[in-house]
This record gives C-alpha cells, structure tokens and sequence, in this order.
C-alpha cells in the first residue's frame, strides 16, 4: 500500500486552460489524506478549473495531477473511478429512473461484462442511500425529488462508488440555507466516518470554514492562501482573493470563522477611514469565542 | 408491498430491469408472430398450416416457391432491417439523448442514400451488374455515404462537446444537402437507373433476396454484441458527460464506438432494402415507453424495428390494395409521431 503521508492527490507545475485561454500557469497544490479541503475564491478564479483537473475531466496542458503518486494520465480511467469519485456542478438527472436506480449508477466501475451485479454492490448502494438519509425515498422517481432530496440522492451517487476520495463541484449551489447545511453535515460525517477525503468547491465562505479542514483560496490563478480556515479567512486575504472588505468574527455556535462583510458608510462603520474595523480587523480567534457565543444566544 | 417504507413508495417506479426483461421477452414473442405472418400474408390463398408444414421442408413445391423464395428472404429482410434500424436508432437517440436524433435525422441515412443511389447509377445501365452491385458495391458504398456524413455532421456539431440541438439541426440541413446531391445524380441517370434509384430510395422490401439480406444479417452479427456491451456505458452517460467520465467511462472511445455501430447497422440496413423512415425514430421511443426507461433499451428496440418492419410489409402486402412499398407505411406511421413529440418535447430541449 501507499505510505499515508504520500499526498493523495497532487498538482505538480499544472498548466490549465481551456482552448488558449490559460487558468493556471504551473499550480502546486497537494491534497492531504482524511481531510476535508475545500477551494474557495471569486467567480472565475479557476478553482472550479482546478477541481475539475483533480478530476481529470480537464488534462493538464503541462505539469501533471498526480493520483497516490503517479501520474493520473497514466492510469486507466476506470481505475481512476474506483479511487476517485466527482460530483459535477450540473448532472444531468435522467427521467423514469428510481432513486435507488441512480444511486446504483455509482456502482459502474466496479462492474463489467463479466462481473455484474454482485451482492456487494446491492449493499454500497443501500448503505450509501442510508447514510444520505434517502433510504425511505430509494424507490421513488428521482426526478421527482426536491433540489435538497436529489442532491443527496447525487452525493449517494458518489458514496456508492466507494472511493477513499470525493470531489464535490459547488455541492450546495441552489439549495435552501438549511439543506445546505445539512448537506455539509452529512459530508463532514462521511469524512469523519469513513474517513473520506473530500475535495470541493464552495461559495459561501462561512459554511466553507465551518465544515472544512483546511481552505485554499485561489486568486487569479493561483493559491494566495492555504491552511486552516482562521489561517486563510483574513481580512487581509478577503480583500485580495474577492475584492472584499469584511471582518472576520467567531461563530458563536462553533468557533470557526464567519464572514461578516462590513459597510463603507453604513451603521458599525468606524468614524475613521479604516474600511475594516480595527476591534474586528483582527480576527477573533477561537479560544476567546465562547463567551461571545454564549452572548449570543442568550441575547 | 411490505407497508413498512412509508407513503414514498407510492408511485414508485418499477425495477427498471425486470420490467425491461419482460418486455424484451414480450417483443421477442411479437417478432416471431409477425414473422410467421409475413410468410402467410400475401396474394396466394396459404393458410398458415401450409407456410409452417413448407419451412419443415414438407409443402409442395409451388408452396415451397413461394414460401422459401418469395416470401422467406422477404421476411429475413424485414426482420435484420427492422433489428439494425431500432438498434440504430437507440444507439444515437441514448448517445445525443434526443430522441430527435435519429439517423433519419441526421443525415446519417441520406448519406448511405447517396452512397447507393451513386452506385446503382454509376454501375453502368446493365442489369448484369446488379447482383454484384447488391452484394458488394452497395452496402460498401452506403456505408461509405454514412460513415461521412455521420463525421462531417459530428465534427460540425462538435463545439467542447456536442449539444444534442445543434446536432439535430446541422443533421437536418446535411439531409437537406445531400437529398440535393442524389436528386442530382438521379436526375442525370439513365431513365433505367434513375427510375430503379427512386423506387430504391421510397424504401421497399419487394424484390429482396438473399444476397440482400447477408450484408445486414453480417452487420448484426457484428455489431449487435459490441453495442448492447455499451449498455452501462450509455446509462452512465444519460447522467451528462461529466458524471460518466467520472464513473469511468472512456467518453470519446465510447461515443466513436456507439457512432461507429449506429452508422454500420444503418448503412446495412439502407444497402438491403433502401432507407425505411421512421423506423430508427419510432422503435426505440415505443420500446422506451413500454420498457418506462431513461434511455431506449438496446435490445427491445431491434426487436420492435423487426416487428414494424415486417409487420407494416405483411399488412401492406395483405391489407392494402396494390404493392404498397413498407417504406411509404412507417413514413405515414411515424411522420405524426415526429410532429407529436415536436409539440411535446419542450421539457428535453437543455439537454447539454
């Protein structure tokens, strides 16, 4: 087997572009076993570009990605499928199918002429659509669900292919507050259980730093930030990767990072010019954060 | 029905693989039926006993005539058409998931059109040439046709993937050209040819024989095992391009392939009998519904080609007055249903 501290997924010098028009020029970026990593940036900074190359749905024009140590090229793609599950940003849901049919989907590459269906599969597909919580809707029609319903029905998808690593395309985009974070939960127990690492793509900053291990932030193509989320959500790095003026405040409820962007001229703002708050400038960190949360929750 | 999963069983969809088991088998039983009418059905007075006692080799020989010459390779020829047609058409209609984008459609059909018409008229006015014509030049110069056609409409579509509309319509406008070129080649034919090209391009099975029905029968043989081994490839692909890739499906080879058996079964099936419209469009989307699948299922859809094929020759040979060839039947057949599933497609139309 592998040695655990070989980066299980790896951007070597990676150029990506798409026709002539260059993403990135010579990324590095080593994603770590067990963990849930998560790119953050504004539109069109290319972490989605990057996720795809992890992917190999994107070749690299130079450099290479590289898979538990060798280069992911080099290996067939159905090997690739049985390491490396992905969730697209749009998937295409297919009519008269049933849930549990879907979620079956996930079991091509383990399948072939020769070994069909097997026992083995019947049970990754059922506690895939147990650990997604979709058990009870395993035989309805999947393009009946609703957007929080299906894209567990997806994730399950993914879970079913029974991969050490997953990458999840923007998982959350169009779902409720709530199903996303529900969503997010379930991934981090999938992680945490199944000791799955996770790669993905996330808009809401907050939810980012919540749910994940370590964030890398990516900026005109390339990572300006890279760690733990109270390493890389500073004001500092939020002014740069989004062109964002924010203080940075403990989550009451968790201690993780949360986004608060503040206003030029609006009600908070300092009478001074400092667009950023010098009391919340500074991020809070989490050690001083539970009296905070307990405030306020009580207020 | 345990009543212990609750109230989200109701309306649940049925295991897709047994019901599309049942209706394969269902089909297959349909095929025989209509192919034992096709022996029967016709202007002789043979009752069914007589056609069924002359395949055992115990008629006499004026039913031995009809039956073994006339009318078998007849209904071989309408049963391997109707197979590669549906079989064609469900490979395109899962590939482009479009039930619009059928052979037919485009132009994968005009192209072995094209390629056969060219050979029945550049063969040169004799009737010597015929036999050889149908035997070799034909179904090579129709696949040739196809091949093209289907490569020049592929690449024009192709822009970083293929969207299924702009398939379609570049489809329709290759069609429209190439429906130019042959009426150009027909129109500077001898009378002979040209009159032999346009009977051939309504699309008939009068006048088949045997060395008609090899090519198609070979093309089967041939193509059928690698394009039902595509099955789980084209589920996977029904889930859009980048989720298969992600299962582990080698997209390009995959598509090339699934072309590749589209255009042979149809450049066969054109080269036997001329072009039968609407088969490749109709057989799979009734195998679809009856199956109630997310994609056509590969081997249904054969099975229903088969049945309309030889079906719709048996009806027109015993229903309607004169020789009405099959082809101008599954035309008046499938043309409404063409307009139908315009009027009622809007919901598939952002198919990436």
């Amino acid at each position: 087997m592998t040695d655990d501290s070989t980066p299980s997924l790896a951007a070597i010098g990676a150029t990506l572009a798409y026709d002539r028009h260059v993403v990135f020029d010579g990324i590095d970026l080593e994603i770590r076993r067990g963990e849930v990593t998560t790119l953050i940036g504004a539109n069109g900074c290319g972490k989605s570009t990057l996720l795809r190359a992890f992917g190999r749905l994107l070749a690299p024009t130079r450099g290479r990605i590289e898979l538990d140590g060798r280069p992911m090229a080099s290996l067939p793609t159905r090997a690739v499928a049985r390491r490396l599950a992905l969730l697209p940003q749009k998937p295409l849901t297919p009519s008269a199918t049933s849930v549990r049919e879907l979620v079956s989907r996930g079991r091509h590459p383990h399948q072939s002429l020769l070994h069909p269906w097997t026992p083995d599969d019947a049970r990754a597909v059922t506690q895939a659509l147990a650990a997604t919580g979709i058990s009870d809707l395993a035989d309805r029609d999947a393009a009946s669900l609703s957007g929080g319903q299906l894209q567990r029905a997806w994730i399950a998808l993914v879970l079913a292919q029974d991969t050490p690593m997953v990458l999840l395309d923007e998982p959350t985009t169009f779902l409720d507050l709530n199903h996303q974070v529900e969503l997010l939960r379930m991934v981090r127990r999938i992680n945490r259980q199944r000791g799955t690492t996770v790669v993905m793509v996330l808009h809401d900053l907050s939810l980012a730093a919540r749910y994940a291990d370590r964030l890398v932030a990516i900026a005109s193509g390339r990572v300006v930030a890279d760690g733990s989320p109270w390493d890389v959500l500073t004001p500092a790095t939020l002014r740069n990767a989004f062109d964002l003026e924010a203080a940075v405040i403990a989550d009451p409820y968790t201690g993780s990072p949360l986004v608060v962007p503040t206003e030029p001229d609006g009600p908070g703002a300092p009478a001074g010019s400092e667009a950023v708050p010098s009391r919340t400038g500074q991020s809070t960190r989490p050690g001083q954060s539970t009296q905070a949360g307990q405030q306020v929750r009580l207020g | 029905m345990t009543g212990l999963s609750g109230p989200f069983t109701w309306g649940a969809a049925p295991y897709a693989g047994h019901r599309t088991g049942l209706v394969t088998a269902v089909c297959a039983v349909a095929v025989l039926i209509v192919g034992v009418a096709g022996l029967v059905a016709g202007s002789s007075d043979l009752t069914l006993a007589d056609a069924l006692r002359t395949l055992v080799g115990a008629g006499s020989p004026p039913q031995q005539l009809i039956v073994l010459e006339l009318r078998l390779p007849r209904v071989a020829a309408g049963l391997t058409v109707g197979a590669a047609l549906g079989l064609a058409g469900a490979l395109t209609q899962t590939f482009a998931r479009n039930p619009l984008a059928t052979p037919d459609i485009l132009g994968v059909t005009s192209g072995a059109g094209l390629g056969a018409v060219a050979a029945i008229v550049l063969a040169g006015g004799s009737y010597s040439l015929t036999s050889a014509v149908l035997g070799l030049g034909l179904p090579v110069a129709a696949t040739l046709g196809a091949s093209v056609t289907a490569l020049v409409v592929y690449g024009l579509a192709w822009r970083d993937g293929v969207d299924s509309y702009r398939l379609v319509l570049i489809g329709i406008g290759a069609t429209a050209a190439i429906g130019g070129l042959t009426s150009f080649l027909i129109a500077r034919a001898q009378i002979t040819e040209a009159a032999a090209a346009s009977q051939w391009l309504v699309g008939s099975l009068s006048g088949v024989s045997w060395p008609s029905v090899r090519p198609v029968l070979l093309a089967l043989v041939v193509v059928a095992p690698v394009a039902l081994a595509q099955g789980p490839d084209l589920d996977a692909g029904m889930l859009g391009d980048d989720v298969a890739a992600g299962l582990g499906v080698a997209i390009q080879r995959h598509r090339l392939l699934v072309l590749g058996c589209a255009v042979a079964l149809t450049a066969a099936a054109v080269s036997a009998s001329g072009p039968i419209g609407f088969v490749a469009f109709v057989a799979p989307q009734i195998a679809q519904g009856l199956a109630h699948r997310a994609r056509p299922p590969l081997l249904a859809s054969a099975l229903v080609g088969s049945v309309v094929v030889t079906g719709g020759d048996a009806f027109a040979r015993s229903v309607l007055p004169g020789e009405i060839p099959v082809g101008i039947i599954t035309v008046a057949v499938g043309a409404p249903y063409l307009i139908w599933l315009l009027l009622h497609n809007t919901e598939r139309k952002d198919m990436a």
